[in-house]
């Protein structure tokens, strides 16, 4: 029911809905419940080889990564001959914080942004370059790069205000069963985590290590390939990376893992 | 059409004694296509792979190895080398198409 309440409020029917929720002003929404309160990162459901390879920055992979993102950031592209570092200078400071607290609200799209969208807001914005392919390589070169400079800040994602329609959205996304096996994203991730899903561990699905290594795909992939993979584990029709949906429920996810330190890059099986 | 090598990482203690042995790390970016796999249209993806590594000392080999289509994407390779003298090391990774990457890094001993 409080869910129910919290998406017909979302969807701007706070007056009718009002009446109902009890001691609470019109116009705000109850604050969500998380049903696992102290979630924990994906590092505790890795194996210890898993773990030596991420917490190795030298042997991690997705350090080749975060070093293709760094020379971008100071490499000028597009029409307006400029770098990320024109307008933020060095990275290392003005991007100190940016991977805990994205997915935004963003004012002027009027609507909540991914860190990827953000850089591509920025190409084709400020620098008159074209967008990047959503997880392509140049991509999550630069969302590596720029979430190394979050890592072990908390996850803070901000979901009041103007964000909350979204978020609602994306958590109706995550509660909502799907594919053949009819199952809802907690199905694995809050009724089953810590059990044995065929030869492999159930986390709990927290987000903070994303853009991570794969092992399995031996590159860096970003959460909503990742996410793709999981509808499609269900038998389901994912939406596309980059589309509204996974946008909402990536806002979701992170709001879900909301304090636990940003690993990124992370290895992962 | 082979793949570019990517850029290699080689990491090296940077206080080295005389008769220690250090461990010598190296990690290189490279697709290492197994030439198993098919594409959407059914055609097998050519073999891509680095298959060799060497690293010299002033000259003297002290380490290769062949790489095969197993070894997994982005290969690091860690191998333990005695130091007797400064002096430069040089490390070599080849790929199918025979195209070289290079890499020079000199190991320096603690005053």
């Amino acid at each position: 029911m409080a869910r129910r309440a919290a998406w017909l409020i979302g969807a701007g029917a706070a007056a009718v809905v009002a009446g109902l929720a009890v001691a609470q002003a019109p116009g705000s929404a109850p604050e969500p419940q998380r049903a696992i309160p102290n979630p924990e990162s994906g590092r505790n459901y890795a194996t210890p080889e898993t773990l030596a390879i991420q917490d190795d920055d030298f042997q991690n992979p997705a350090f080749l990564w975060v070093e293709e993102g760094e020379q971008a950031w100071n490499h000028p592209t597009g029409t307006a001959g400029q770098s990320c570092a024109s307008c933020h200078q060095d990275a290392t400071v003005s991007m100190r914080g940016v991977r805990a607290r994205y997915p935004a609200y963003n004012a002027a799209k009027g609507r909540v942004v991914t860190l990827e969208q953000q850089v591509n807001i920025c190409r084709t914005e400020r620098m008159g370059a074209p967008e990047l392919r959503v997880d392509s390589r140049e991509l999550n070169a630069m969302t590596s790069f720029i979430g190394l400079q979050s890592r072990g800040m908390p996850m803070n994602v901000d979901i009041s205000g103007p964000a909350r329609p979204f978020f609602d959205r994306g958590e109706e996304f995550y509660n909502t069963r799907r594919g053949q096996l009819d199952m809802r994203c907690g199905s694995c991730h809050e009724d089953n985590y810590g059990r044995s899903l065929r030869a492999d561990l159930l986390s709990q699905g927290m987000s903070n290590g994303f853009p991570t290594y794969r092992l399995k795909e031996q590159r860096v992939i970003s959460l909503q390939f990742r996410l793709r993979g999981c509808v499609n584990d269900v038998r389901g029709e994912p939406p596309a990376m980059g589309s509204e949906e996974f946008t909402n429920l990536e806002f979701y996810l992170a709001w879900r893992a909301q304090g636990l330190p940003v690993e990124t890059p992370s290895v992962r099986r | 059409m082979a793949a570019p090598i990517g850029q290699p990482r080689v990491r090296l203690p940077s206080q080295v004694k005389a008769g220690e042995v250090i461990e010598i790390r190296t990690l290189i970016s490279h697709i290492m296509e197994t030439g198993q796999r098919r594409n959407q249209e059914g055609q097998i993806i050519p073999r891509d792979i680095i298959k060799s590594f060497r690293c010299s000392f002033e000259g003297q080999p002290v380490f290769s190895m062949d790489l095969h289509p197993a070894i997994s994407a982005n290969p690091y390779i860690a191998f333990p080398f005695k130091v007797e003298r400064a002096g430069n090391l040089e490390f070599t990774w080849t790929n199918d198409a025979g195209e070289e990457r290079k890499l020079t890094q000199a190991i320096r001993l603690a005053a």
